[in-house]
């Protein structure tokens, strides 16, 4: 089990590499020169030169990736262009805002996907199935934008129940901060239970075809017992590994979904970035999810690992 | 045994002939048209493609002629979704918004299918370290969430419908290597394959004549659900202002522009964002009734 932890690491650090590389490349598709960018209106030659020469705009193509790789190791993600503040600070920031709302959209989506999973694959060609599996395609079909204007417009507008935007944290005042919090990260998690519902449905029909199911019925348990005692236990460890996989893409959600709700996360980060031209943020963003990303898919490996027996002895 | 036992053999038998006679594809379409929910996925894209050609003549107004006595009008007799904020026509506007999202969503994925699918094709006949370098570039692409690197790409490059466009089929295009790669790797072990290969066809005959034709089918049904997710990605970029630019007509930039008048006038954002549903959801009914119809373990 350890080699085929080492060699799984050992995987992931070429795919980083690649990562920077893309990142970097990135800066390369930007139209003009990005010092004229830089100096805004001023057009002095030698204020254009020295802007060059300090970001190494001047230099070979491969130097200036070794420049800037090798501040990236150092922790040195860059300076932003508009804040005027090390793209590190930002980042560190942001992040709990959308950590906090991919944990709790997380949650969400287990709570809905994994039990109309199981009802589905439990009442499998049933009024049920059909209903679950619209209503789980559904999902995967609702712009998360849109899902969020819908429902601040009946929740918020209509009914008044919950704020539209903003954001409280949740050291400051946690009930504000679930008030502020439980719409967006609903709309979130909605793709994502749709997917862990597919995911529970798919994983719980091979379980309840086992020798061992079969064997608990034969015993006389009761078919609630059998399912959620027999059945789940075995069938959730595929489904929650898999959800952890998806934790990354919640990352992409959630630049709409804090756009839609106003919340000062990673994603309203990466997008005030983009209009303001803040290549530096948009390039550190850009690495800093990739990193997340992968290590959460690593995470997620090692978890599965973990929690099947049969791989821990391997 | 009797003359009525031996017709009903002879019938049974010659049924039996003529369903392994029958074609492939001529199987997976009558399948695929056994599915309700396929065949209504396939109206609704049909009825939105014919309404996006036929724009200029089903619109009932120009979609971005602005009226100052119209202004956020209710739906009505004379404009059946509304009208918006600079008094234009709601509904003239999301028929012509379908050419922009049904474009960017086909584009795109010819774009990620014909970059995608000759490298997968690529890797996983040739195996070795080229099958090695494609697996770590592809990993690298698929570490960045999608819609993180087609806004990255797309600031980039600039805001625009083209660009739009260009980013979301680079970004989709690792998905396509994936699909033909592990397609193409199954594909290779049959025995035409090395057939073909052991009357010294050179390898490129072997991979584009032999190999490809056979790998179609679960492209297909990736390219379904990947339009699918295009589209939304289109959407996604418009409404946050890195894809159409206005005045021109798109369902994700009028959901930008209804935000700003939610409480005042809400078909503004409901009819362009149904628009949008109807279209991915119609998509992803067509993307599993392929699945299910060119499966060749569907019943």
């Amino acid at each position: 089990m350890r080699s085929n932890l080492g060699v799984r690491i050992a995987q992931i650090l070429p795919t980083l590499v690649l990562v920077s590389i893309m990142v970097f490349c990135l800066q390369q598709l930007m139209p003009g020169d990005p010092a004229l960018v830089l100096a805004g209106e001023e057009r002095d030659p030698a204020v254009l030169a020295q802007i060059r020469t300090e970001l190494w705009l001047d230099r070979p193509l491969a130097m200036q990736y070794f420049h800037w790789i090798g501040n990236v190791l150092q922790g040195d993600l860059g300076f932003s262009w508009r804040i005027r503040e090390p793209v590190l600070n930002l980042v560190i920031a942001k992040l709990p805002v959308t950590a906090q709302l991919g944990l709790m959209a997380f949650v969400i989506a287990i709570c809905i996907g994994v039990p109309m999973g199981i009802v589905s694959a439990v009442k499998k060609n049933s009024f049920w199935d059909y209903a679950a599996n619209g209503i789980g395609l559904a999902g995967l079909s609702t712009p998360n934008f849109w899902l969020g204007i819908m429902l601040i417009l009946v929740v918020s507008v209509q009914l008044g129940w919950l704020p539209p935007s903003g954001y409280v944290p949740l050291t400051e005042d946690w009930r504000q901060s679930l008030a502020t919090t439980i719409m967006p990260a609903f709309v979130l998690g909605n793709a994502l239970a749709a997917v862990l519902m597919r995911h529970t449905r798919s994983a719980m029909l091979t379980a309840l075809e086992q020798d061992y199911v079969r064997t608990a019925r034969a015993k006389g348990l009761l078919e609630i017992r059998v399912v959620l005692r027999h059945a789940l236990r075995n069938a959730l460890v595929p489904v929650v590994t898999l959800g952890a996989l998806e934790l990354g893409t919640l990352l992409s959600g959630a630049v709409l979904t804090e756009q839609v709700f106003s919340i000062p996360g990673f994603g309203k980060l990466i997008v005030d970035a983009v209009f303001n031209r803040d290549y530096p943020v948009v390039q550190g963003v850009v690495l800093v999810t990739a990193t997340v990303y992968i290590s959460l898919n690593l995470i997620a490996d090692i978890a599965y690992v973990f929690l099947n027996p049969r791989l821990r002895n391997a | 045994m009797s003359a009525t036992t031996v017709d009903q053999a002879a019938n049974d038998a010659g049924a039996v002939m003529a369903k392994a006679m029958q074609s492939p594809a001529r199987l997976a379409v009558r399948r695929f048209f056994r599915r309700p929910a396929a065949v209504f996925g396939l109206f609704v894209i049909t009825s939105f493609v014919l309404l996006a050609l036929l724009a200029p003549f089903v619109a009932p107004f120009n979609p971005t002629q602005t009226s100052w006595t119209l202004i956020r009008k209710a739906p009505s007799w004379a404009h059946w979704m509304g009208t918006d904020e600079n008094g234009r026509d709601v509904l003239s506007r999301v028929i012509w918004g379908a050419r922009a999202s049904l474009l960017a969503g086909v584009i795109s994925v010819c774009i990620a299918s014909g970059v995608g699918v000759p490298v997968g094709l690529l890797a996983g006949f040739v195996g070795g370290k080229v099958d090695a370098v494609i697996g770590r570039i592809i990993d690298a692409m698929l570490a960045a969430p999608f819609l993180i690197l087609a806004i990255a790409l797309a600031a980039f490059l600039g805001p625009s419908l083209q660009n739009a466009m260009i980013a979301i089929g680079i970004t989709a295009t690792p998905i396509f290597v994936r699909v033909s790669r592990a397609a193409t790797m199954d594909a290779a072990t049959n025995d035409y394959v090395e057939a073909a290969r052991a009357l010294g066809n050179p390898p490129w005959r072997v991979a584009f004549r032999h190999v490809l034709p056979n790998i179609v089918p679960p492209i297909m049904v990736q390219a379904t659900l990947a339009i699918a997710g295009a589209i939304i990605a289109e959407a996604s970029l418009s409404f946050l202002g890195l894809g159409q630019q206005p005045p021109a007509p798109s369902w994700g930039s009028m959901l930008n522009s209804a935000q700003r008048f939610l409480t005042q006038a809400p078909w503004l954002a409901i009819f362009p964002g149904a628009a949008i549903f109807l279209a991915v959801f119609s998509f992803n009914l067509i993307g599993d009734g392929l699945r299910d119809a060119l499966d060749p373990r569907a019943k």
